[in-house]
């Protein structure tokens, strides 16, 4: 057990002792360091004014990532290099590449978003290569200004290329740091705390798994992307926080021929290609999922165990034929997805038992899966539907295997039984599907909200199933705004 | 366009024969290089004093209700908490309203009028004890009946915050009623959250003998200042506020931030430590008031050729529990009833309706952009009804170019037009931007897509410069100029991100010949500038550069007088060039010079003053000459709807915009780019959605969304137009470019107006609302085909 909290902020190496479990790296930041380039702009994860980069080994490669310091719990930083706006400049006052692009093309107005660009695109410079346009959008897609209108700081991220040597970055300095930080790296149960509050990150599954039987009302934390809100909007005392983002084994993902084994703590940043590569239309899925930012921390585990019934990954994985391996000490039991969620707020987990991974079977010849993610906007949205389906015609062009899946559409991520049946086995026409949309009714009753009404919700659900026809039947008709649009005819 | 770098986006390097930074050149921000390395310092950067106290606001829970008995105990006990202020605890006045009608408490103590109402201000050790300790508060209600939305205002006893107003030009009934064709409809258009990156903060240093010193994120320093002494009734002199910068302010900090302000003042006075206020982000936008949504009933009539013969529009406004800016903004979109044109006969009604919500305020064009809003669905109107392109319509109608001989210049407040470019502007665009061959295109696009569609819209701009306030229209500045050279530039204006503070140091450079860098503008600070007028109303740069102007032509008179002297030249033989100066033949630096004078005792300070002038306005007669000069812009935009979701992306957009001879150009485009995109916002994907409780739902990033970098069209042309020096006297001839660019963004709504269109054959006018959301876009389509289907013949 190692008591003390160590990570690298800049050069500098941070040992802290006592250290509030829930702590979040923005307020040490601000109010423990007085480092306050970094702004606080929504303390939601929304809006990126917070934005810091931090590096951490993968495998012994050094990564570096563009995060939201409001969310991120300063404990969860152990072993890793955290880099604020403040790091850029260099020792003789010259302006970074990134922001002196910044500065070029006008990329400021009211400055408080700024740092949080800055850094975001800190992450785009040091990890890619002369990125497209669909790529800077998707980079800054977490980072919102009120000012500009975007178009200058897309400027700025295509001029920071042609501006100083990328691959002698000072601020990168790759080879040292991934030493420093390989020399930070040990199996030791981290546990630091203050005030009777334990913040308590294994190294291992076994660990992870006594610590959750030892501690039964602990709150698994994984990318903090929805139990930081709980601290940050709601204030909410955790006791005992058990951080799985150090088990090095939960965050691989594994081929077993059939299927994908998903670690509990991959991010969707890691899953993203492999998910992709086995189903491009889920790998579009995931680009829409929350930002950057979010999809760097958040892990498909947690999208899963956090239960939500507007949660994006649950319904593709439904759809997909996924099943969930629970673990609760030395017992592992493996379950269907769409099992795993009882009801609005309820999910199969005993206490002390956590989700372990996901498996994904890889799909078989001749499958069809879509996912239509619908929301006020594009980017960082939560669904206000989210539809996924998974359809295999036999040869006779008559429905051999279908699975829909919905989120945003009853408490639960939830499969369409009732269109399922109408439509298996029945020709794959027009009005096959507008007897399946008719179906769909009887399969959810939606909720009216800020999101959507009731009846938006079911109309658009219903047309999904629609756009799934045309996409699946006439190759020549233009069905998608965003994205790759070769997806829909895939 | 995304992929490509625009030739202009590096700042050109400075002839040789100019100055670094002279007016009209391209200058960067002048707080850029600290905006990108952190070290720009708002409010809440501020180093605190010791002892500082963090206060939170306790909010009602309810829209409408008597407060029978409120029990602070626990709030007095929890953690780290050192007070508790209520009205009680209000030394002066309990109240923060800006238009002295006292409907605005700083804390309700007997009746809250809306949800999110400030009842109490805690101030404890740390902010998050501050927090906690505000939702302790034991508040027992009594409901009352609450109004939350317009229609209920309006059905009900339509009681009105503020006397409404009548703009009547011609006989708009016998008008009406004599035209070949009559229309009649309503219009819905949502409000919209700020949504400033920075939310709200104050901070107030107590001094000596009642002395305040308030860090406040504001665009009204000397309101602040005199609503702080108002509450704790103490003089107004007593009371410093200074603004560096805000992160963004939209008009959501031109009384928005008196409430934080006051709060923070009153905890200073009290308690002899420094205070400082910043609601978390679901607080600011429950506290703080909105854009406001109206409903607008309309009539037109017109005849066979689209020609607009009368108009008739009653402009129902949800203003909020209080009058706060709604008197002006309402004002204001009567005001812009018209956009660019020509109302033979007009009466426009406005009706801004208490509301039990909070209080909504100035945004962005003030009114203004939901008035043009009505104008174009009546354009959108008359071109479904005669089936002709709606572009063809809004040409036909817009306000003639010469008063003398055109006959079609007067506005509805009887101010002649005399400036109006709008057709060349327009022509213009539709020649650059490809409008006809695009509409073409666009037709046989739809006439083979299954699900999508594509829509396309080409809407103009004339946006009023001045503040209706004629009083407003004033400025202060004060230079200093230091005996190596250097000059301190100070004035009225606040600095929000619009460049301000850029632009007028360009002025004074420009006047004293001297590179920009040399120029130190200053935070914003009631001690220096007394009296100041808000930023706002586009009026920045208008007002106080010409007021930075008068005071660098002070001081340099002075210098040519002495310098004249000193060496016995005439006065128009010296002459300030590249910061240089020649006397005769004699030159020097300029820092010589100034050395020179000083030694002479020739004061180098000054302060300037500027006056708008020919404006004039009297509201209960519906006439005058309220605006100084018009600002002109149009914008084409096209987009694509898929019609199963009601999704849609922005394909491409070109702007033509009317800056005068701009300031600034890289500045100005910032300002038209970011405008479309917030006026897009506006009228897209922004929703603000309240529960039958009364209680905002839609209160943070997560729930209420702003476009993102993905949303911006696609393509994005921006050109200023070129050549059109402003015909009045402004600012070295400029425009005002704040607010007139955001309604840009209408150019969007029109456009997919125009694709929802498409599924009923354009025959029928979609009579699309705002925000059009994917859902009420989708909700549209729906209508039309059934209308469509029942419309057949």
């Amino acid at each position: 057990m190692r008591q003390r909290l160590r990570f690298y902020l800049g050069d500098e190496l941070r040992e802290i002792d006592a250290v509030d479990p829930t702590l979040t790296v923005l307020d040490w930041l601000r109010l423990s360091e007085r480092r306050v380039g970094t702004k606080e702009g929504c303390a939601e994860g929304d809006c990126g004014a917070c934005t810091v980069v931090v590096g951490r080994l993968d495998g012994d490669t050094l990564r570096y990532e563009a995060v939201n310091a409001c969310i991120r719990f300063l404990a969860t930083l152990d072993g890793c290099r955290l880099l604020t706006v403040e790091h850029l400049k260099g020792p003789d006052g010259a302006l970074h590449p990134v922001q002196q692009a910044m500065v070029d093309c006008h990329g400021s107005q009211c400055g408080f978003c700024t740092p949080g660009f800055v850094m975001s695109l800190l992450a785009l410079y040091l990890n890619e290569e002369r990125p497209d346009g669909q790529r800077i959008d998707d980079a800054l897609a977490g980072n919102l200004c009120r000012c500009t209108g975007y178009e200058p700081i897309v400027q700025a991220a295509h001029a920071m290329y042609g501006i100083g040597d990328r691959s002698s970055d000072r601020v990168a300095d790759r080879a040292a740091m991934a030493e420093k930080l390989k020399a930070l790296r040990d199996e030791e149960i981290l546990s630091v705390g203050a005030d009777g509050r334990r913040f308590l990150a294994p190294a291992t599954v076994p660990q992870l798994a006594q610590l959750l039987l030892d501690n039964p009302g602990a709150t698994i934390v994984a990318g903090a992307t929805d139990v930081g809100l709980w601290v940050t909007k709601f204030q909410r005392v955790l006791p005992t926080v058990v951080y799985t983002g150090r088990v090095r084994a939960l965050r691989r993902i594994e081929d077993r021929g059939d299927a994908l084994v998903i670690g509990a703590g991959v991010t969707y940043s890691d899953a993203a290609a492999h998910i992709a590569a086995l189903y491009p239309d889920f790998g579009e899925l995931i680009r829409r999922i929350g930002a950057e930012q979010v999809r760097n921390m958040g892990t498909i585990g947690g999208n899963i165990a956090n239960g939500s019934p507007i949660g994006d990954t649950p319904p593709a994985l439904i759809a997909c034929g996924a099943t969930l391996r629970l673990r609760r000490g030395e017992e592992v039991r493996e379950l269907p997805l769409e099992e795993f969620f009882l009801d609005y707020g309820k999910q199969d987990r005993r206490e002390g038992e956590f989700v372990e991974a996901v498996i994904l079977p890889k799909p078989a010849a001749g499958v069809r899966f879509r996912a239509y993610k619908i929301a006020k906007r594009f980017d960082q949205d939560i669904s206000a539907v989210c539809g996924a389906f998974r359809l295999t015609l036999d040869g006779d062009g008559r429905v051999a295997d279908i699975r829909i899946a919905f989120g945003g559409m009853a408490g639960t991520p939830k499969r369409a039984a009732g269109a399922e049946a109408v439509l298996l086995g029945r020709p794959w026409t027009e009005d096959s599907v507008r007897q399946g949309m008719a179906a769909l009714a009887g399969d959810y009753s939606p909720l009216s909200d800020w999101r959507a009404s009731a009846g938006y919700r079911s109309t658009v659900a219903a047309n999904l199933l629609m756009k799934l026809y045309v996409e699946t039947s006439d190759p020549a008709a233009e069905t998608r705004l965003v994205g790759d649009r070769r997806l829909a005819h895939a | 366009m995304p992929d490509a770098m625009s030739p202009d986006v590096i700042a050109p390097a400075p002839a040789p024969d100019r100055i670094e930074g002279a007016v009209h050149d391209s200058r960067r921000h002048e707080s850029a290089h600290k905006h990108v390395s952190g070290e720009a310092v708002y409010v809440d950067d501020i180093a605190e004093p010791a002892g500082l106290l963090h206060v939170y606001l306790g909010l009602s829970g309810r829209a409408h209700a008597r407060i029978r008995s409120i029990d602070l105990s626990p709030v007095r006990h929890a953690p780290g908490v050192v007070a508790v202020f209520t009205a009680d605890d209000v030394p002066g006045v309990n109240d923060i309203g800006c238009m002295g009608r006292h409907d605005e408490p700083l804390f309700a103590s007997t009746l809250v009028e809306h949800v999110g109402q400030p009842i109490f201000a805690v101030a404890a050790e740390t902010r998050d004890q501050a927090r906690r300790a505000a939702k302790l508060a034991v508040v027992e209600y009594e409901d009352l009946p609450a109004v939350l939305t317009i229609a209920a205002a309006r059905d009900g006893e339509r009681t009105l915050v503020t006397p409404p107003m009548t703009l009547a030009v011609g006989d708009a009934d016998a008008a009406l009623a004599a035209a070949p064709h009559r229309i009649e409809g309503r219009l819905a258009i949502g409000g919209q959250e700020h949504f400033y990156l920075e939310s709200q903060i104050a901070m107030a240093v107590p001094g000596e003998d009642g002395e305040l010193l308030i860090h406040v994120s504001t665009q009204h320093p000397t309101e602040v200042q005199h609503i702080v002494a108002h509450v704790l009734d103490v003089p107004g002199a007593a009371v410093t506020v200074e603004v560096r910068r805000m992160g963004g302010g939209f008009g959501g900090k031109e009384t928005q931030s008196n409430l934080f302000a006051a709060c923070t003042a009153l905890v200073a006075s009290r308690t002899g430590r420094a205070a400082k206020l910043r609601p978390d982000r679901d607080d600011d936008f429950q506290i703080t008031g909105k854009r406001h949504d109206f409903e607008i009933d309309y009539r037109v009539g017109f005849d066979d050729s689209g020609l607009i013969r009368g108009v008739g529009m009653l402009f129902a406004a949800r203003a909020g529990y209080a009058a706060d800016l709604s008197g002006p903004v309402t004002d204001r979109a009567l005001f812009h009833a018209d956009n660019g044109y020509f109302y033979p006969a007009a009466r426009l009604q406005s009706l801004p309706l208490k509301t039990n919500t909070v209080s909504n305020t100035a945004f962005r064009g003030f009114g203004g952009p939901q008035g043009m809003v009505a104008a174009e669905r009546v354009i959108d109107e008359i071109a479904f009804a005669l089936g002709k392109d709606p572009l063809e319509i809004r040409k036909r109608n817009f306000y003639g170019t010469d008063p003398e001989t055109d006959g079609r210049n007067l506005t509805p407040y009887h101010q002649t037009v005399t400036d109006n470019i709008l057709p060349e502007l327009v022509a213009q665009l539709e020649e650059t931007s490809g409008y006809w061959q695009r509409r073409e295109d666009i037709r046989a696009f739809n006439a083979g897509s299954r699900i999508l569609r594509k829509g396309l819209a080409l809407t103009p701009v004339k946006f009023g410069i001045s503040f209706t306030a004629t009083h407003y229209n004033q400025a202060g500045a004060l230079v200093h100029v230091y005996t190596d050279g250097s000059i301190q530039l100070n004035h009225g204006g606040t600095e929000m991100g619009q460049g301000l503070h850029t632009k007028v140091a360009q002025v004074v450079a420009e006047e004293f010949q001297v590179d920009v860098s040399a120029i130190r503008p200053t935070a914003t600070n009631t001690g220096k500038v007394p009296n100041t007028s808000a930023t706002a109303a586009s009026s920045g740069a208008d007002l106080n550069g010409k007021a930075a102007q008068a005071a660098a032509r002070t001081i340099r008179e002075r210098l040519v007088a002495f310098a004249a002297e000193n060496w016995g030249v005439a006065p128009d033989a010296v002459r300030f060039e590249r910061n240089r100066v020649w006397v005769g033949d004699r030159d020097m630096s300029f820092a010589e010079l100034v050395r020179a004078a000083y030694m002479a005792r020739v004061q180098l300070s000054a302060t300037g003053f500027y006056k708008t002038p020919k404006i004039h306005w009297d509201r209960a007669a519906g006439r005058g000459t309220p605006f100084y000069y018009f600002a002109y812009g149009a914008a084409c935009a096209e987009v694509t709807v898929d019609t199963l979701t009601g999704e849609y992306v922005v394909d491409r957009v070109d702007i033509l915009h009317d800056c005068g001879r701009s300031l600034n150009p890289a500045i100005d485009e910032g300002q038209i780019e970011g405008g479309f995109v917030q006026g897009m916002g506006w009228l897209t994907m922004e929703e603000l959605w309240w529960d039958g409780q009364g209680r905002l739902r839609t209160h943070a990033p997560s729930t209420y969304k702003i476009p993102a970098c993905s949303d911006r069209p696609r393509v994005f042309n921006v050109a200023l137009l070129e050549n059109a020096p402003n015909r009045e006297d402004s600012i070295f001839r400029s425009k005002a470019v704040g607010e007139p660019p955001f309604m840009l963004g209408m150019s969007v709504f029109h456009a997919l107006s125009d694709a929802v269109a498409s599924v009923a054959g354009h025959r029928l006018c979609p009579r699309l609302d705002a925000p059009a959301t994917p859902e009420r876009v989708l909700a549209c389509i729906a209508a039309l085909r059934e209308r469509a289907v029942s419309s057949q013949p």
